[in-house]
């Protein structure tokens, strides 16, 4: 809709209307996170909600964190494989998959699965409650949105991701291990070999699981954000699943590399 | 529905073995799920050969994919480009001093295989998530419905247009998004690591089949993504919650199939090429 009138508008009038949309996004997330913060410091929040979200968002995405850390292992060894047959490094292939698995692709791409699976769906569960006005309701029964609604899923989302990354980070080095095998013939032990020898450390580990938790913010701040604040009904619902992920995934991509920067 | 005179045989095996039962019952599922997405599939591919053209649908559906996610794959692939280069010059650095293959391999790993399936990733959450919301909604408001009274086939008027602008559009998005990343490569490797733009741009690296590899990935990833989609779409049932839940499936099914087309494709490439 904003395509149709910004195209018929001059460039700086559109500008001015991109720029002001950019600087209430931020703002309203802001505000939206310190209110989060507030209640979570203060244990303002339901707890069986919590637990309940943790169980459908944590539990539930388990098979596909499971398939995409296997596969993603696989491709890390395919892709390092020419160079490692070239220079005849079958020593250091645990070195090279693992660097990238454990420090940018792991994170990233769990990251981006959770954003699909759990985003989406968390922006269009709180968009239908918007649209049918049940929030709404919320608020005449004198029970705060966000203390029964978006802490705990914002709580949970941020577990989740932090957890599957620790459990696609296993799984990733499994998979590659064998397809090591499988496509070079790099026994699996001398590939956990290759990892082990120091030139990974625990830093490159956390380095991933840092990047994972901001992640996992920008998940749920923009999700819990997109879904409250859909108007329009059914059609306006699909649009905010669709801003969710998209802004999602462009929020992942900046912030991994200033947190590759950061954290370096 | 079987006689109650015999004993069913699925309450049989039910009662052996649970486990079992549960597991099988889950394969069945999934491979009855399997066997209608390659039905939607080969229905697409027959009525893009067979149907008749319908221009205005393919032109607005080549827009809405192609050109409205340019600026987004743009900024992604321009981050990546500037995120790999970083971390790949600092690794490298520890092992051999020498940064000038640099260039050489990021663009060789660009082709061959990141370029096309980083914007696939992305391409399946932006217009995956479109073309599930948008069909879903049209299922649960008997619009669908109404197509099929008109004796008009569903994959025929709103797959096919979205899945030949997929197909065409996708590879020329590569292309660019390929290039954004190259140059932010470029970039980073001149300001962090001094690393002379000429020495960068480093084609020696890729060959024949890198490219082969990589166009297939295309091909195979601009096919997949409005299809399964679609089809996602097309299963939607009950309601605004029942569109949310086709499109969630529609962002995570699309994105699996992107994972597991790449590791078919690259581990076919490799064996074929090395």
């Amino acid at each position: 809709m904003s395509a149709d009138t910004s195209a018929q508008a001059s460039p700086s009038t559109a500008f001015s209307q991109w720029a002001n949309e950019s600087v209430t996004l931020l703002g309203g997330l802001g505000v939206l996170l310190a209110e989060i913060v507030r209640r979570t410091l203060r244990r303002d929040f339901d707890r069986s909600e919590l637990l309940r979200n943790l169980y459908r968002m944590g539990i539930k995405s388990v098979p596909i964190v499971t398939v995409t850390a296997l596969f993603t292992g696989g491709i890390m060894v395919i892709q390092a494989a020419p160079i490692v047959q070239r220079y005849g490094a079958y020593g250091l292939l645990g070195w090279g998959a693992g660097f990238g698995t454990l420090r940018e692709i792991a994170p990233l791409l769990t990251a981006l699965m959770i954003n699909g699976r759990v985003g989406a769906n968390n922006t269009a569960e709180l968009g239908t409650m918007a649209v049918t006005e049940q929030i709404d309701a919320l608020r005449a029964l004198a029970i705060n949105p966000v203390g029964f609604l978006v802490a705990p899923r914002f709580l949970s989302i941020v577990v989740t991701l932090f957890l599957s990354t620790i459990f696609s980070d296993a799984l990733a080095l499994f998979g590659a291990a064998y397809a090591g095998w499988g496509f070079l013939g790099v026994e699996p032990g001398v590939f956990y070999r290759g990892l082990t020898t120091g030139l990974l450390g625990f830093g490159d580990v956390a380095h991933g699981l840092e990047k994972s938790i901001v992640f996992g913010v920008v998940i749920g701040l923009s999700s819990c954000h997109f879904g409250l604040s859909t108007r329009g009904g059914a059609p306006g619902v699909g649009r905010a699943v669709n801003a969710t992920v998209v802004v999602s995934a462009a929020g992942i991509f900046v912030l991994d590399y200033l947190l590759s920067f950061a954290l370096a | 529905m079987t006689s109650s005179t015999e004993p069913n045989p699925l309450t049989l095996a039910n009662a052996r073995s649970p486990f079992a039962a549960a597991l099988g019952r889950v394969v069945l599922e999934q491979l009855e799920e399997v066997r209608d997405l390659y039905r939607v599939f080969v229905l697409t591919l027959h009525y893009s050969v067979r149907g008749e053209a319908n221009r205005p649908a393919f032109f607005r559906q080549m827009y809405e994919i192609g050109n409205r996610s340019l600026a987004f794959l743009s900024i992604v692939m321009g981050f990546i480009g500037m995120i790999l280069v970083y971390q790949g010059g600092l690794q490298t650095q520890r092992v051999v001093p020498d940064l000038s293959l640099l260039g050489a391999t990021f663009l060789q790993l660009l082709v061959r295989d990141l370029a096309a399936s980083i914007c696939a990733l992305m391409l399946a959450t932006r217009v995956g998530a479109g073309i599930a919301a948008e069909i879903g909604s049209m299922v649960v408001t008997e619009q669908v419905d109404a197509l099929r009274m008109c004796a008009t086939d569903p994959v025929d008027y709103l797959i096919r247009p979205r899945f030949l602008a997929c197909l065409s559009m996708f590879g020329a998005l590569v292309v660019i998004a390929a290039g954004v990343a190259f140059l932010a490569g470029m970039w980073t490797a001149y300001a962090f690591f001094g690393i002379n733009p000429h020495t960068f741009a480093n084609v020696s690296m890729v060959s024949v089949g890198d490219l082969t590899i990589g166009l297939t990935k295309c091909l195979a990833y601009g096919a997949a993504i409005p299809v399964i989609s679609g089809y996602c779409g097309l299963t939607a049932f009950g309601g605004s919650e029942g569109v949310g839940a086709a499109t969630t499936r529609a962002v995570v099914n699309s994105s699996l199939a992107v994972i597991m087309l790449n590791f078919v494709i690259s581990g076919a490439g490799y064996l074929i090429f090395g």
